[in-house]
């Protein structure tokens, strides 16, 4: 039972940094319409420069100047990058952000090399914040999870209660009329873009000590975070919000126990075959619930798309 | 006109021809790892080892055969078994008889087979392999054959020295073991529930499991069953960032016992663990670097951090790879395959490292004293990853496993 609770508490602490991976990417792909393929880059980016920041300056002040930086890289990639792109339409924008996310994963490995990052949490996290049966948890993953609620707390505020929110929710829906009200929507579009992007980055700053900074963390999460924004429904923060936590948990609670899927078939009627050895189905009947982990999200977008096309949240087919 | 055409052809003809007589005067030891892609550290880091090995070791010492030297040349296998093959051609082609590889046992099982081969259908070509890391133990005794040898301990000879060691701590009651999904994994699982089955009879193991490779994110739902579990113990063969997603998560989950890994060290994983790692993290390998054998040693290791202050002595067998085929080469008197091959089997060589390393002519698997070290900065002499963290040598087990049995019928021509 106190294993359950600290799942849940593991779990959650997945799904928020997800969530902070996602709450951009959605805003990113219902406003423009492209998935942006090197969104998790800029998650590699944001730890990479909060590394190179903290070995001069401790961790802090990477947590702030990090996202800023990748923020402005987004902002940019937008303007002098996308934004040219578009006219040739969406596939050129689509392989356009392919591209980028190999060339960053590339760009950083030339001056970073392909080691591992000693990435560390501040020294003042660095305590067992409270115990539960003998597991520790970790004062920083307390620091993750107020971190990711404050984000969510302030998207939602911008989003829902200022004229900047307002603007974007509008030019979400009808890009067209909400320009020719007067407004600059490249602009917002530049915004938001680099909004997300900085939000990929802070993700990475928060994660890289826990998940690892090394060159193969944004490909380790590339997928998850599309699978996690169509489950939630394009362009909806609470959808963002409620398929991370969702997937956090589906994934913890996966590797936590070692339920066999044989022991499955059989709970529900079927009888396992007298010569396992040479059936077709005997990987089946031996895999283990925590093997098969990495794909159960895979599972459930299938099912959501099979059932709810828009997502939980969605309001628009797509 | 005609004049200068000729000066010019009688250049290039002349710098062709010192081209070719150089290629003829040296040895040249064919290093196909991965050079580029996810695990291309690995193998930078062996290259300019097998580099410095042969500059130092051989090359500055007079070279081979009274003065001819080593020359290692590199091709990059992007760890797929048939781009290695396709390197293997090309090195057979450009006239190299050796070939050095190490990382992934996929690559070595496709080498070793496909080297055979070739030996039986191109008796003038003849090609021997070395084998310096891959450790799947099948290469020594099913898919075992006279061209193949291998100068790491081999997994199971691992495990066999690692639970040699755990079987003196009474302390050890429950012991986990978790790896990657796949035949190294399984490998190191088996043979870990093999050996403290026979040589543990108070200890029982608490956990066995696999996890997907390259795809966990965050280990802390395993490293919570490994503390509900209440091991005392944890066995893993992970490498990469899953060795250090793994650890990291099993310490931060208040873990306070011993971690026996194979492969937890350099290549940032040492500097990634610093602090936390200590007291925690051991590692089971030949050729221990802290303390330093003799003075001969440190020597090697501080020219080696001072031509390559990015890389580490994390593959010691190296070393003794291209010492002891010099020596073999000395001692056949030519660079005849399988003259060198005969004078490899059952050589007995005093490693750099200290010991003694033989090569069993069964086999060719080479017996060499394996030590359980362990990640400090306490008494390091040569640190890894330019931290203030290293390995110090723990226990030894003295050539491990020397009597263990193989399945190897080798045929010789």
């Amino acid at each position: 039972m106190e294993l359950f609770f600290v799942n849940i508490l593991d779990g959650l602490v997945t799904g928020l940094l997800l969530f902070m991976l996602c709450s951009g990417l959605t805003l990113i792909f219902s406003m423009m319409g492209v998935l942006n393929f090197a969104h998790a880059s800029f998650y590699m980016l944001g730890a990479y420069f909060a590394y190179k920041i903290s070995t001069y300056t401790g961790f802090w002040p990477g947590l702030v100047i990090a996202p800023v930086l990748v923020g402005i890289a987004g902002a940019l990639v937008e303007r002098y990058g996308l934004r040219r792109v578009h006219q040739y339409g969406h596939v050129p924008e689509l392989i356009f952000t392919f591209g980028l996310a190999l060339l960053i994963e590339e760009v950083v490995q030339f001056f970073f090399g392909k080691n591992q990052m000693a990435y560390d949490e501040p020294h003042i996290l660095d305590f067992t914040a409270f115990t539960i049966a003998g597991n520790a948890f970790p004062a920083y993953k307390v620091f993750m999870i107020f971190m990711a609620m404050a984000v969510f707390l302030v998207l939602l505020y911008i989003l829902t209660r200022t004229r900047v929110g307002m603007i974007i929710q509008a030019a979400l829906s009808y890009p067209n009329t909400v320009q020719n009200l007067g407004h600059n929507v490249p602009l917002v579009f530049m915004g938001v873009f680099g909004v997300g992007t900085a939000l990929a980055g802070l993700a990475g700053v928060i994660a890289g000590p826990v998940l690892g900074t090394f060159p193969g963390m944004a490909a380790v999460l590339g997928s998850i975070v599309f699978v996690t924004i169509v489950i939630g429904g394009l362009g909806s923060l609470w959808g963002a919000l409620v398929a991370s936590l969702l997937i956090g948990w589906l994934q913890t609670f996966a590797a936590s126990y070692n339920i066999v899927i044989g022991d499955v078939l059989m709970s529900i009627g079927f009888s396992k075959p007298v010569n396992i050895d040479d059936g077709a189905f005997r990987d089946l009947w031996t895999l283990t619930v925590s093997q098969i982990g990495p794909i159960l999200p895979f599972l459930l977008m299938v099912l959501v798309l099979a059932i709810r096309p828009q997502g939980l949240f969605g309001k628009r087919e797509t | 006109m005609s004049k200068i055409k000729g000066m010019i052809l009688g250049t290039i003809m002349t710098g062709l021809l010192g081209g070719v007589a150089y290629a003829a005067d040296s040895v040249k030891i064919a290093f196909i790892d991965p050079l580029s892609g996810p695990v291309a550290t690995t193998g930078t880091n062996g290259l300019a080892e097998w580099k410095f090995a042969a500059e130092k070791l051989v090359n500055e010492q007079g070279g081979v055969l009274g003065g001819r030297k080593f020359e290692i040349v590199a091709f990059d296998n992007k760890i797929s078994p048939k781009e290695s093959l396709i390197q293997l051609q090309v090195a057979i082609d450009q006239g190299i008889r050796f070939v050095a590889q190490g990382n992934s046992s996929g690559v070595a099982n496709a080498l070793t087979s496909a080297i055979k081969k070739h030996n039986k259908r191109n008796p003038d070509k003849r090609v021997l392999f070395l084998n310096y890391s891959a450790v799947d133990p099948a290469l020594t005794n099913d898919k075992c054959n006279f061209w193949h040898f291998r100068f790491d301990a081999n997994a199971d000879i691992k495990m066999d020295a690692l639970t040699d060691i755990l079987a003196k701590d009474d302390g050890i009651k429950n012991v986990y073991i978790i790896g990657q999904d796949y035949s190294f994994g399984k490998a190191v699982a088996a043979a870990a529930v093999r050996n403290i089955g026979k040589k543990m009879p108070n200890a029982k193991v608490v956990g066995n499991e696999l996890h997907p490779i390259g795809k966990v994110k965050d280990f802390t739902p395993y490293a919570r069953k490994i503390m509900a579990s209440k091991a005392d113990a944890v066995i893993t063969g992970n490498w990469g960032s899953d060795m250090v997603g793994l650890g990291k998560a099993i310490i931060q989950a208040g873990y306070k016992g011993p971690i026996f890994t194979y492969y937890a060290a350099s290549n940032g994983i040492t500097k990634t663990f610093g602090a936390e790692g200590k007291g925690v993290i051991r590692l089971v390998a030949e050729g221990a670097i802290n303390p330093p054998a003799s003075a001969r040693t440190s020597d090697y290791i501080n020219g080696f951090e001072a031509k390559y202050p990015d890389h580490d002595i994390s593959q010691a067998r190296i070393a003794n790879a291209a010492e002891m085929l010099a020596k073999a080469i000395d001692k056949a008197g030519s660079t005849d395959v399988i003259k060198v091959a005969y004078a490899l089997e059952g050589m007995e060589h005093n490693s750099i490292w200290g010991g003694k390393v033989k090569m069993r002519a069964s086999d060719h698997q080479a017996i060499q004293n394996v030590h359980i070290q362990a990640h400090t900065d306490e008494n390091i002499t040569h640190a890894l990853d330019n931290s203030a963290y290293g390995l110090v040598k723990e226990n030894t087990v003295v050539n491990a496993a020397m009597d263990s049995p193989t399945t190897c019928k080798m045929k010789r021509p």
